[in-house]
């Protein structure tokens, strides 16, 4: 058994396992190759003369059809009183491929929840984007906003800590309101 | 004027104009490969240090630059005299053959010191310019050659000996596009050739069309561009025969690509296209006064950059030929068309006056008529005998275990 599975096999042209496609035969339009020569240049031609597609970035801004589906920077949420609304449940940090948020949980000073992150770090470097944590998050305390053009000067400057989150969501609520309710109904009506 | 200051001057003139031109065309043919791509394009680079953009203008300025400051480092692995060689050659080559490029003749006032007319061309008098022009472009293989070779790597290599059968069999249908054209003439001059179709005022692409396809198609694969580019071939061999090159190196064997697109629009349109003329605003004579010389070059220039646009369109319009189709088309197809147009050619030469006579036409209009009528018949005929039909799969109905020992 075992030699069977090491055997080198090579598999030959007449193998019977290999089911070969002929290519089809042109037909005498096609064998002429003017139909064909004269289709690439006007399909060129069209496009030469076309309007250009191009986004004079960074005057112009690229304009996205959807915000609420795009993955761009993260932000952290703040509820209606400006707390953060995360609750340290790292169900963000464990749904993360990347392995790139990092959370230290404590105490929370607040009545209406355990705990609340002491430190929330994402690395944006190591992040792919996929929106996981977005989709994991029961409260919606993390999401993703339309910012695409992310950049930094050092490696050290693209982990954004839990500030730096809770500004990038200053600077984008009125932009990109919420996708949904639910995690704000909840911390908003309970006193402390 | 000493005739050495003359040769000078008109070196001096060639080479600037070309490599500018050669600059700016890198320029052209990224602007068109991005419209066509519904792209802008290069439009940022203009004066330094400064907003003014110039619509990209500066661009070929930058790329020379950063081409001269990069750091000339040699692979370990090569063979160093052939790898400094191999560009050096390639671009002597390409520069050479527009030694006997004719723009037209001048006649300059007999105060300056001029004794007859200044034909514009570095090596006016050279009565083989055909053959010249064949002689030093054949040495263009060696460097591509010389440079995959001296890489010592496997693309390179692979792209070099792809170059080497693509350019030696593209000679054969690139002579025979050629040769009809000579026998019209009766001279290898390219200044006569010019001179011949602007006397008669047919150009040689209406009598001789199908010199003019298998001449276009060779020069194409000569030319070494889409979709005849397989020595370089960038999304199967990385670079080709230049992978390894960079910085300088690097950039003359590029301009040296340029160089050869220039010189096969320049052959297009001198031998096929009339070169400087065109009817009822060159005239027809050898030699004319600055103005109309000025037209004329000018006129060339108009009918090479188009030429070179259509080269630059057909890059996206076309897609690469699989290496044994290309050989196809040149052994199977070009070669036996080159071959008839001669044939076809030589026997108008001969007997085309007696034979258009009775149907009350001129010799030229006949030839026409036979000209398109066998490029033609010769299409209709390929079409239907398709000899570049063939798979490119293993048959079914063959073991390969005869012939393949492991």
């Amino acid at each position: 058994m075992l030699t069977h599975a090491t055997q080198r096999t090579t598999m030959k042209s007449d193998d019977r396992n290999i089911n070969w496609v002929q290519e089809p035969r042109l037909g005498l339009a096609g064998r002429s190759y003017l139909l064909l020569f004269v289709q690439g240049l006007t399909t060129t031609l069209r496009h030469f003369f076309s309007r250009k597609k191009t986004v004079q970035s960074p005057e112009q801004r690229h304009e996205i059809p959807d915000p609420s589906i795009y993955r761009g920077v993260h932000r952290l949420n703040r509820d209606q009183r400006g707390r953060v609304k995360c609750v340290a449940c790292f169900l963000c940090a464990t749904a993360c491929p990347a392995n790139c948020i990092d959370i230290v949980a404590a105490e929370s000073p607040w009545t209406d929840r355990e705990k609340y992150p002491q430190s929330f770090t994402i690395d944006e470097l190591r992040c792919i984007f996929c929106g996981m944590c977005e989709e994991a998050c029961p409260v919606d305390a993390i999401e993703l906003t339309s910012l695409y053009d992310l950049s930094g000067k050092s490696r050290e400057e693209m982990v954004f800590d839990k500030e730096k989150l809770l500004s990038v969501y200053d600077r984008t609520k009125d932009a990109k309101p919420m996708r949904t309710s639910r995690g704000e109904g909840r911390g908003a009506g309970d006193g402390e | 004027m000493p005739p050495v200051l003359e040769s000078l001057l008109k070196i001096a003139v060639l080479v600037g104009g070309l490599m500018t031109a050669a600059a700016y065309l890198v320029l052209v043919e990224r602007w068109i490969a991005a419209w066509v791509q519904d792209r802008l394009g290069p439009n940022r680079v203009g004066v330094p240090l400064t907003k003014i953009r110039l619509f990209g203008l500066g661009q070929p300025v930058a790329d020379g630059v950063k081409f001269l400051t990069k750091g000339e480092f040699t692979p370990g692995q090569v063979d160093k005299i052939l790898y400094f060689v191999a560009p050096v050659a390639i671009f002597v080559a390409a520069m050479a053959a527009f030694a006997v490029v004719p723009l037209g003749s001048v006649v300059l006032p007999a105060s300056w010191g001029f004794d007859g007319p200044v034909r514009l061309a570095v090596a006016p008098g050279l009565d083989v310019g055909m053959l010249y022009i064949f002689a030093v472009g054949s040495v263009a293989v060696y460097g591509v050659v010389l440079g995959g070779w001296a890489s010592n790597n496997k693309y390179s290599f692979f792209g070099a000996v792809r170059s080497s059968a693509q350019l030696i069999s593209y000679e054969l249908p690139l002579g025979l596009g050629i040769l009809g054209v000579i026998l019209a003439t009766g001279s290898l001059r390219l200044d006569n050739i010019i001179v011949e179709q602007a006397r008669s005022g047919t150009w040689n692409v209406f009598v001789q069309p199908l010199g003019f396809v298998v001449f276009c198609v060779a020069a194409f694969a000569e030319a070494g561009r889409l979709p005849f580019d397989l020595p370089e071939a960038e999304q199967e061999l990385v670079g080709g025969y230049h992978t390894e090159y960079l910085g300088v190196k690097l950039m003359l064997f590029m301009v040296s690509e340029f160089l050869h697109m220039i010189l096969a629009a320049f052959l297009i349109v001198i031998l096929f296209l009339g070169g400087w003329h065109f009817w009822g605003l060159t005239g027809s004579a050898e030699a004319v006064s600055w103005p109309v010389a000025l037209l004329r070059v000018v006129v060339l220039l108009a009918k090479v950059m188009g030429v070179i646009l259509f080269f630059m369109l057909a890059r996206w319009s076309w897609p690469r030929f699989r290496y044994d189709q290309l050989m196809e088309v040149a052994w199977k197809v070009m070669i036996p068309w080159g071959l008839i147009n001669v044939v076809v050619v030589a026997t108008w030469m001969e007997y085309g006056v007696q034979l258009a006579r009775p149907w009350n036409l001129s010799a030229a209009q006949g030839m026409a008529i036979v000209g398109w009528g066998v490029l033609l018949l010769c299409w209709l005929a390929t079409t239907i005998i398709d000899p570049t039909a063939s798979g490119n799969r293993p048959r079914r109905d063959l073991s390969v275990n005869d012939n393949c020992s492991e």
